[in-house]
């Protein structure tokens, strides 16, 4: 069939078609590049700006999904002094910033000396040991929040019968950790231990991430750097301190951003611990999951929309300030 | 000995317990996986494994009747996610790290940019284009929103213009290849380690998405792993056995892939980081 159909074309088409194809290949490297970073725009542009531009138009609407979108009903800024006047709104802000600070500030401080004994002391082991630390961030947080609600469970959780078993530990007739550890079990969903233990899974999520990112920056310090100290007979942790530390200023800065911004959208660990619900008072609700009940669970688009705005806020306005804090003045 | 040996050995020791906490809920979660549920809720707990997994799995597939479907589901769309990705990101790198084109710095300003967007301010939008488009429960819905990201677009363009030379294209370009010729024949056998590496990246974190599948899955058969787990959550008498085996689940694979590959994966993800 086909010999037949190019035995009937004439030829002169054939050469035109050619040329047509060198003309295209000629100028394919002006229009390569933007074709081929086209997929990104597009993409973006359907699922990045469109609902990022949509969402903002919803937070000035007042919207029953049920009724359709021409339902909406223009509201000025109310769902935002709402929002900013909502007690529970303040509550699930108070709790992000809780968790944020009482996860994130010991991910630092643990991280930093740990990746410095993993970068002076350990040698051949250091990759299995990174490894061990960063498996957690790379398991999915639903899995091991799942896991994490039995340890943490009251009548039969690990976590209460370690503790209790230390403070239960007796030498004689006295108890030499009852001051530290309690004796009897802790009810972890009592609204004043629910934020201790999401920060905890927190920390232990994200601790690894950390070591790892002040090891590779560590990997980079000069070695003469410390030489140079040992001669002038500056000890380990003096090395450590006037060293290894100031040298880390950009990783920090840069490890703390992450910190900022991934603690303030803190969503799944919360969602799978208090089940969904934010906990016996709300108290571990935090704000993307304030925002998540009050579009799904509630069916109050409009406000949740401005939720995510105000959050957005927040997040820049704290990452600025970290800026301002702990960003290179150069 | 001297000095020296004493500090490592309070830092092996530090380091050490470390470890353990790191690793005792991954240790726990396949004790309780072996065991029934009143034995988990026994006092004290098991510590070591029985022989009820088999069992729990049971449960679980009582309680979740697709679960090896949503097995299959999620394996799929992140498979798809990482074909698409490695695909769009490599020709966008390649486009920024070997081009010479009007606005090219704009662009890469602009696409590094949407990374610095809280996925959250998305959700409700894109929850509404999705049943618009009636995408809802379906893969694609999933796959398609991710099939390019601004991280991968970012590792490509580092990988391509520090272990390609702008000869090399210029010389296959001087042939006669067209340019998708040239992306297809030079530079993709090139980047086969970056392939590696993002891929790995892509794979583990669709595995792991929640919050996408959270909003345009409610079908049950439509479950991606983590979101079927979830549904064990509050079904009256909590089985945790069988909560357990899922988790194990979903996250043995995980686990094997991250042992034979965990100095290429964590490269990847900290590639940015160090520079930076």
């Amino acid at each position: 069939m086909s010999s037949v159909e190019s035995a009937v074309r004439p030829p002169v088409v054939k050469i035109r078609k050619r040329t047509l194809k060198q003309r295209l290949n000629a100028s394919g490297y002006k229009w390569a590049p933007y074709l081929f970073v086209s997929p990104f725009f597009v993409i973006f542009a359907v699922f990045g700006l469109f609902p990022l531009l949509f969402s903002l138009f919803l937070s000035f609407h007042y919207w029953e999904p049920a009724a359709g979108l021409g339902a909406m009903e223009w509201v000025g800024i109310e769902n935002f002094t709402f929002t900013l006047t909502d007690g529970w709104f303040q509550t699930s802000v108070y709790n992000t910033i809780w968790i944020a600070l009482a996860a994130g500030i010991p991910q630092h401080v643990v991280a930093i000396p740990l990746a410095y004994f993993l970068h002076t002391s350990f040698k051949r082991s250091r990759n299995t040991v990174v490894g061990m630390y960063f498996l957690p961030f790379i398991t999915s947080s639903v899995a091991i929040s799942l896991v994490f609600t039995t340890l943490f469970s009251r009548d039969f959780g690990m976590i209460n019968m370690l503790f209790t078993s230390a403070g239960n530990w007796t030498v004689g007739d006295i108890q030499p950790l009852a001051w530290l550890f309690p004796t009897a079990n802790i009810d972890w969903n009592r609204p004043e231990y629910t934020k201790t233990m999401i920060a905890f899974v927190v920390f232990w999520r994200y601790v690894g991430w950390n070591t790892v990112l002040y090891l590779s920056a560590m990997q980079t310090i000069p070695k003469d750097l410390y030489e140079a100290a040992t001669v002038d007979g500056a000890k380990r942790w003096q090395q450590f301190w006037y060293i290894t530390v100031p040298m880390l200023k950009p990783m920090m800065f840069f490890a703390v951003t992450l910190t900022i911004i991934g603690n303030l959208q803190l969503f799944e660990e919360p969602f799978i611990i208090t089940g969904g619900t934010g906990g016996i008072e709300q108290a571990g609700k935090t704000a993307a999951m304030h925002m998540y009940i009050t579009a799904f669970v509630e069916g109050d688009f409009g406000t949740a929309s401005a939720i995510s705005w105000i959050l957005f806020a927040l997040i820049a306005f704290l990452t600025w300030g970290n800026n301002k804090l702990l960003g290179e003045k150069k | 000995m001297n000095k020296l040996t004493k500090s490592h050995i309070i830092a092996y020791f530090i380091v050490g317990m470390g470890s353990i906490i790191m690793l005792a809920p991954f240790y726990f979660m396949f004790v309780f996986a072996t065991h029934t549920n009143s034995s988990i809720l026994s006092v004290p707990p098991p510590v070591w494994f029985g022989g009820e997994f088999i069992n729990n799995v049971g449960i679980l597939l009582d309680a979740l009747p697709y679960f090896w479907h949503n097995i299959g589901l999620s394996f799929y769309v992140a498979l798809i996610t990482t074909i698409l990705n490695l695909f769009f990101c490599s020709l966008a790198g390649y486009a920024f790290a070997m081009f010479e084109f009007k606005g090219r710095n704009l662009m890469f300003i602009l696409i590094m940019g949407t990374m610095l967007l809280p996925p959250f301010l998305g959700m409700i939008p894109t929850a509404l284009i999705m049943s618009k488009l009636e995408w809802m429960n379906q893969p694609r819905a999933l796959y398609i929103p991710m099939a390019c990201g601004a991280m991968g677009i970012f590792m490509m363009r580092q990988f391509i213009s520090s272990a390609i030379p702008k000869e090399l294209i210029e010389a296959a370009r001087m042939d006669g290849c067209n340019e998708f010729a040239i992306y297809w024949r030079v530079v993709v056998p090139l980047i086969t380690p970056a392939f590696g590496t993002l891929g790995l990246i892509t794979f583990i974190g669709q595995w792991n998405n929640f919050m996408g599948p959270l909003v345009v899955m409610n079908d049950m058969k439509m479950f991606t792993v983590p979101l079927a787990l979830r549904a064990l959550q509050g079904t009256g008498q909590v089985p945790w056995g069988a909560i357990c085996a899922g988790a194990a689940i979903a996250v043995v694979p995980l686990m094997i892939l991250f042992v034979m590959t965990s100095r290429k994966l964590i490269d990847g993800l900290t590639a940015g980081a160090v520079k930076g």
